[in-house]
């Protein structure tokens, strides 16, 4: 039976199309497209053309605005070592706990440099509190850094909200928006955003191509020094078949952005209801209400998530697992720590993130194929007896260590 | 995902002696929901002969959690208590033809739920003071509380100290940076003896060429050193044969068929490398045939 990849917010698959109007760069469209003869200047050609196709889909003011970069990782790292570099002064970031490790992992190294980090915290459905943020907008902050949507929920920040308020007090904001980038409609240039990252991969570009977004006049400091591409602000020869190929990518996803939030979600919500209408003790993490359209995150309590994703796998589907086991460390994944999720859901949860090359009859099989495999695992769990949870499952099985 | 063996993944999908039993009169339950790992272990011994009966087990937790508790109650069956006490955490991975290094803390689990029951069948009450940290050195599997402790019971100062007593940071050398924070955290600052910086040998034009005797002196000289390390995880290694470029060498005691073994060699070369100056390739013995 044909596999079913429902792991899309970890990455996508190339379009067709994107691969198609990549190969001649690898060919006969070789040049560098710094160079004076035509080889560079056909490359630079299709470079243009492939920045104007991101400033489109960001509703950007200008195409200078577009820098292109290796992956959403590398913006990130650029946004934010950027404004600590153009204030010095200002030695305060502002970020929340949900965040990607790209910025998390960034931030703690950060504040053993001495800077301070403030992260903002999050209620059980993963929303920050806008008060507690505005009482951390001052003039110590250099940069305030929030996620668009979250990756292992799909949960939306109110981040155009965010940018007017740090706007108003001179504060640098950037958004991490890899996951919303071709799911939501987005108009930068009626935002307050300053700095907003994207990575090709997560849109069905290959891997390997980021965007940083720029608005005009913003104070800037490049992570890279050296050649004068992309204006000087991010140095090293271009990556054209990937510029070219996110391009295209990014011209799809317009196309396509109506159907990501009418077909692609009724088939998540389909997706989801099956599942619990079928799974007892089980429930789905993060703001139903306000949150991408192709993510669901479902708890199933009382079973561990590496084990459903095994067994799933064996049925050819592909999933992921916020926990612990599959990421190397031992805690589950900060994001349904954050939510204060207990520990006997936040082990057992499963990712399905949903793109446009799904179908309704995948949706059909996985919802079949969910069921049997919580019951089997919980059959082997010391938490679950026979239909139901054991009776107080914390102190009926409290292990000699804990 | 995982690189986990055959085994371990049969033993996942279809794990032997799952659920209750009836009857059990030793169990233990070890774990903690929070690492995402819980094990009850369910004996039924007989009480003339000490003999384990039947043994199943309840899991949750990872794949590799689940395969190790499986391959616990096969090895334990039919053997008496004493004999089932002799089982390490290395029987159990070995059962299992090896686990990750980042999964080793699932066999550890399953040998602490066999003492947890093996108490509890005895009327007597078992504690671990046993933590885990994170994993920091991912080519020796270990972990954050573990080196910490050491720094800490040892006075240690530096990265070789604690490669020298943990042999953490003694593999691929990624996990430095992590180690040196935990010194910093233990001793508020970090004692540098950091890359060495040495101080730059007059060049002479040629090398001078060590002699085939200073040559396998050298190596002799560099394994001894080693060695001690070795020995505090009752492994040990010997000097086969030296062919060129080839270093034959014998891992005997615990580092013998140790899933490790590969790290280890590769640890081995690494010495061997910078102390003869040269590229040089440690195989185990057994290679020698294939030559």
């Amino acid at each position: 039976m044909k596999p079913i990849y429902m792991d899309n917010n970890a990455t996508t698959a190339c379009d067709p199309a994107v691969v198609e109007a990549m190969l001649p760069f690898f060919t006969e469209q070789f040049g560098n497209a710094s160079s004076i003869h035509s080889f560079g200047a056909q490359v630079g050609k299709a470079l243009k053309t492939a920045r104007g196709q991101v400033q489109s889909l960001l509703g950007a003011a200008h195409d200078s605005e577009i820098v292109f970069t290796s992956c959403g990782t590398e913006s990130d790292s650029t946004a934010i070592l950027s404004a600590l570099k153009a204030y010095p002064e200002r030695r305060t970031i502002i970020t929340t706990v949900v965040e990607h490790p790209a910025i998390l992992t960034l931030c703690e190294h950060l504040e053993k440099d001495g800077y301070v980090v403030h992260r903002l915290r999050v209620d059980k459905k993963g929303r920050i509190d806008l008060d507690e943020y505005k009482s951390l907008l001052d003039d110590r902050v250099a940069i305030v850094s929030a996620m668009w949507a979250n990756n292992e929920t799909g949960t939306l920040f109110p981040i155009e909200d965010m940018a007017e308020l740090a706007h108003a007090k001179g504060i640098l904001f950037h958004t991490d928006a890899v996951q919303a980038v071709g799911k939501l409609p987005i108009d930068l240039k009626n935002t307050k955003i300053d700095m907003l990252s994207l990575s090709g991969h997560k849109l069905h570009a290959p891997k390997g191509i980021g965007v940083l977004y720029v608005r005009r006049n913003t104070r800037f400091r490049p992570l890279l020094r050296g050649g004068h591409q992309e204006r000087g602000r991010r140095a090293g020869t271009e990556n054209s078949a990937s510029i070219v190929g996110l391009g295209v990518a990014c011209d799809l996803a317009q196309q396509h952005m109506e159907a990501e939030n009418t077909t692609v979600k009724r088939l998540r919500d389909k997706l989801e209801r099956g599942i619990l209408a079928k799974v007892k003790n089980a429930f789905v993490n993060g703001d139903r209400l306000l949150r991408l359209p192709n993510t669901a995150s479902i708890a199933f309590e009382y079973v561990e998530g590496e084990g459903i994703l095994l067994l799933l796998n064996k049925l050819g589907i592909a999933a992921s697992s916020g926990s612990a086991c599959t990421s190397g460390s031992l805690e589950p994944s900060h994001v349904m720590r954050a939510m204060g999720i207990p520990y006997t859901a936040a082990h057992g949860t499963i990712r399905f993130s949903l793109s446009r090359y799904n179908t309704e009859e995948e949706v059909g099989r996985v919802i079949a194929a969910v069921p049997p495999i919580i019951a089997q695992l919980r059959k082997l769990s010391p938490y679950w007896d026979g239909d139901g949870p054991v009776a107080n499952p914390e102190q009926a099985f409290a292990p000699a260590y804990a | 995902m995982w690189d986990y063996s055959e085994k371990v993944r049969e033993h996942f999908f279809n794990p032997r002696n799952s659920g209750p039993l009836d009857n059990a009169n030793g169990v233990g339950d070890v774990g903690s929901i929070k690492c995402g790992d819980a094990l009850r272990l369910m004996l039924k011994v007989n009480p003339e002969s000490e003999v384990i009966e039947d043994a199943h087990f309840q899991t949750f937790g990872c794949g590799s959690a689940i395969a190790s508790s499986s391959a616990l109650t096969e090895i334990i069956k039919g053997k008496t208590l004493d004999d089932a006490l002799k089982v390490s955490n290395q029987d159990i991975a070995d059962y299992l033809d090896g686990l990750p290094p980042e999964k080793m803390h699932c066999s550890v689990m399953g040998r602490e739920a066999l003492q947890a029951a093996v108490a509890n069948y005895r009327g007597e009450v078992w504690s671990d003071d046993h933590e885990e940290g994170d994993l920091v050195c991912k080519c020796f599997a270990i972990d954050a509380v573990m080196i910490e402790e050491t720094i800490r019971d040892n006075s240690l100062k530096t990265m070789e100290d604690v490669t020298n007593y943990t042999k953490a940071g003694g593999g691929c050398s990624a996990c430095h940076e992590k180690i040196e924070d935990i010194l910093i955290a233990v001793n508020g600052r970090l004692y540098s003896n950091g890359p060495k910086v040495k101080k730059a040998p007059k060049e002479s034009p040629v090398k001078p060429q060590l002699t085939n005797y200073q040559r396998i002196r050298k190596i002799e000289d560099t394994l001894e050193a080693i060695r001690p390390m070795l020995q505090r995880d009752h492994g040990d290694v010997s000097l086969i044969e030296v062919d060129g470029k080839k270093i034959y060498v014998a891992l005997s005691g615990a580092c013998q068929g140790c899933q490790m073994e590969a790290a280890t060699l590769g640890g081995i070369q690494h010495k061997l490398v910078e102390a003869l100056g040269e590229l040089v390739q440690v195989l185990p013995v057994a290679a020698m045939a294939n030559h």
